[in-house]
């Protein structure tokens, strides 16, 4: 298969990008679990509270308790529902989270050392599927990722959890047009859809960044990454006050856990898209990883301060913000950013 | 080698999952069946290098047409298996068969590769984004046209169907409370 891949670098073997799927699944899957402590610690810090403070030290071992109230949780399955449906659909929304991940550079690449037996001399490579089109892959699994909470709803045969569903797919298929389209101008300028290019044309500092030429896409793609993530002022899924838990209403120990894991999967995916599309991405070496690390944890803390600052908004006016004022917004954004390239 | 595992492994998945969806009489397995069968047609593309046509068939069937059906499928009980109503079973065998064997021999014509040739090649070190987006607009300007007009007065027409009552809130527009509650006297 075709690479983008710069030619010095060694062969991408089987083995490497096995290692690679591996090294994403347990380091993001603990980052996603490591986030919800940050979201709570972070939160109470504005809202001058102390947050979990009783299981170690800083309450840092909460995670811990957590994740073992979570897996020794009974798996209760409704009586009425579609059991099998019920059961894969949790799997489904942490699945295309990860898939997602899969086309987008998490980490540097290396080459493992000779010493270790059997892996020695491996080279794991910075992305585990370098497509040529990684963005629309991204988008695309991103977008497959809301069969979850649509079976999730319609298999447990729960009123709360239909309209959940429903929300969310409202929600998820309109805000992906948003999405899509204000990606779609930084795309033009570039003329690629790879995530490589995209780091490549802006390797020549803060002032090459496309933020500068797309500010408007750039606070178009935040804001349609919102609500993609559900997260607050979108966070309409599992409203409480109106839907009990929306989608998840039924769900009990991991396969509900298995949902909020997707959701920060999903949370650093976007996160990683605004910093290589928007914000430069990567550099090479260390350092340069360090500072994409950098970025996405900015994008990371800005969801939680935008979390504590703001209410959520109603069903309706979400849909107003999506069709009404978003959508044309980028087209006109395309329209300008076409007719500037063409001139 | 992997091309080879792969390709056989998603052939079996994807008829095995196609046969899910004719054959089951629960709608929520049909549709899921559907749509977990469109992400795999997906590999296909992929293990044959078009990397382009995968991911629109991950956007468009899966992202938004599979969407949009599940969408419609949630205003029913899906958690019921439905009454299939089948007046004439010989007309539908017939008539099932029939394309069934056309299709047959429509895809399986390819058999004699010698006979086939690629109109228009790939070319090496330009993206396959790129290769699909040229031939669009040379060779196939006039139907990629006249499909975005098809779309576009489809658009249309829906926004005309579903816009009757836009502008008449259905919250906090009272005539609607009232009408609510002289159905309520009513009872």
């Amino acid at each position: 298969m075709e690479t983008t891949l710069v030619e010095n670098l060694p062969e991408v073997t089987a083995a490497g990008v096995l290692i690679k799927a591996v090294i994403i699944m347990a380091v993001i899957s603990a980052i996603a679990g490591f986030g919800t402590y940050i979201e709570r610690k972070v939160l109470a810090f504005m809202q001058r509270r102390l947050g979990p403070m009783h299981v170690g030290p800083y309450g840092l071992l909460q995670l811990a308790a957590d994740g073992i109230k979570l897996f020794t949780k009974e798996d209760i399955v409704p009586q009425n529902a579609n059991k099998f449906i019920f059961m894969i659909a949790p799997i489904i929304t942490a699945a295309t989270a990860f898939i997602a991940l899969s086309a987008v550079p998490v980490f540097p690449d290396f080459t493992i050392p000779e010493f270790i037996p059997l892996l020695g001399g491996t080279f794991v490579p910075s992305i585990a599927a370098d497509l040529n089109i990684g963005i629309l892959f991204v988008l695309g699994m991103m977008a497959a990722g809301l069969y979850g909470p649509l079976l999730a709803g319609m298999s447990q045969a729960n009123k709360w959890g239909i309209i959940g569903a429903a929300r969310t797919a409202v929600q998820f298929l309109s805000y992906e047009v948003v999405t899509g389209l204000s990606i779609l101008a930084p795309i033009m300028i570039v003329g690629s859809l790879s995530f490589v290019d995209f780091n490549n044309a802006q390797s020549a500092g803060i002032g090459s960044w496309l933020i500068w030429q797309q500010p408007v896409a750039f606070v178009l793609f935040l804001i349609a990454g919102f609500a993609e993530t559900n997260r607050t002022p979108f966070d309409l899924l599992e409203h409480e006050a109106e839907v009990v838990s929306g989608y998840a209403t039924e769900y009990a120990g991991m396969r509900w856990g298995m949902f909020f894991i997707g959701e920060y999967a999903n949370m650093i995916t976007v996160s990683i898209i605004a910093a290589i599309v928007f914000l430069g991405g990567y550099s090479e070496g260390t350092l340069g990883w360090l500072t994409i690390i950098l970025k996405v944890g900015f994008f990371f803390f800005l969801m939680l301060w935008v979390r504590a600052s703001w209410p959520h908004v109603r069903p309706d006016q979400l849909m107003w913000l999506c069709w009404k004022v978003l959508m044309p917004i980028a087209l006109i954004n395309i329209l300008i950013t076409a007719l500037v390239i063409l001139v | 080698m992997y091309e080879i595992v792969a390709f056989y492994l998603f052939s079996a998945l994807t008829i095995g999952l196609f046969l899910v969806t004719v054959l089951s009489k629960n709608v929520l397995y049909a549709m899921t069946s559907l749509a977990a069968g469109m992400v795999l047609i997906s590999g296909f593309f992929f293990i044959l290098g078009a990397d382009f046509l995968g991911a629109v068939q991950l956007v468009a069937y899966v992202g938004a047409i599979m969407a949009l059906y599940s969408f419609a499928m949630m205003f029913f009980d899906a958690t019921r298996d439905i009454k299939e109503k089948n007046t004439n079973p010989a007309l539908v065998f017939l008539l099932g068969g029939l394309s069934a064997v056309v299709l047959v021999l429509m895809f399986a014509a390819p058999i004699h590769s010698d006979a086939i040739q690629a109109l228009y090649p790939m070319h090496e070190g330009v993206g396959n984004a790129q290769d699909v987006g040229i031939i669009l607009f040379t060779k196939y300007l006039v139907p990629f046209e006249v499909a975005a007009l098809m779309l576009l007065v489809a658009m249309i027409s829906g926004i005309i169907l579903a816009g009757k009552k836009m502008d008449q809130s259905l919250t906090e527009d009272m005539s609607a409370d009232d009408e609510i509650l002289t159905q309520k006297d009513e009872k």
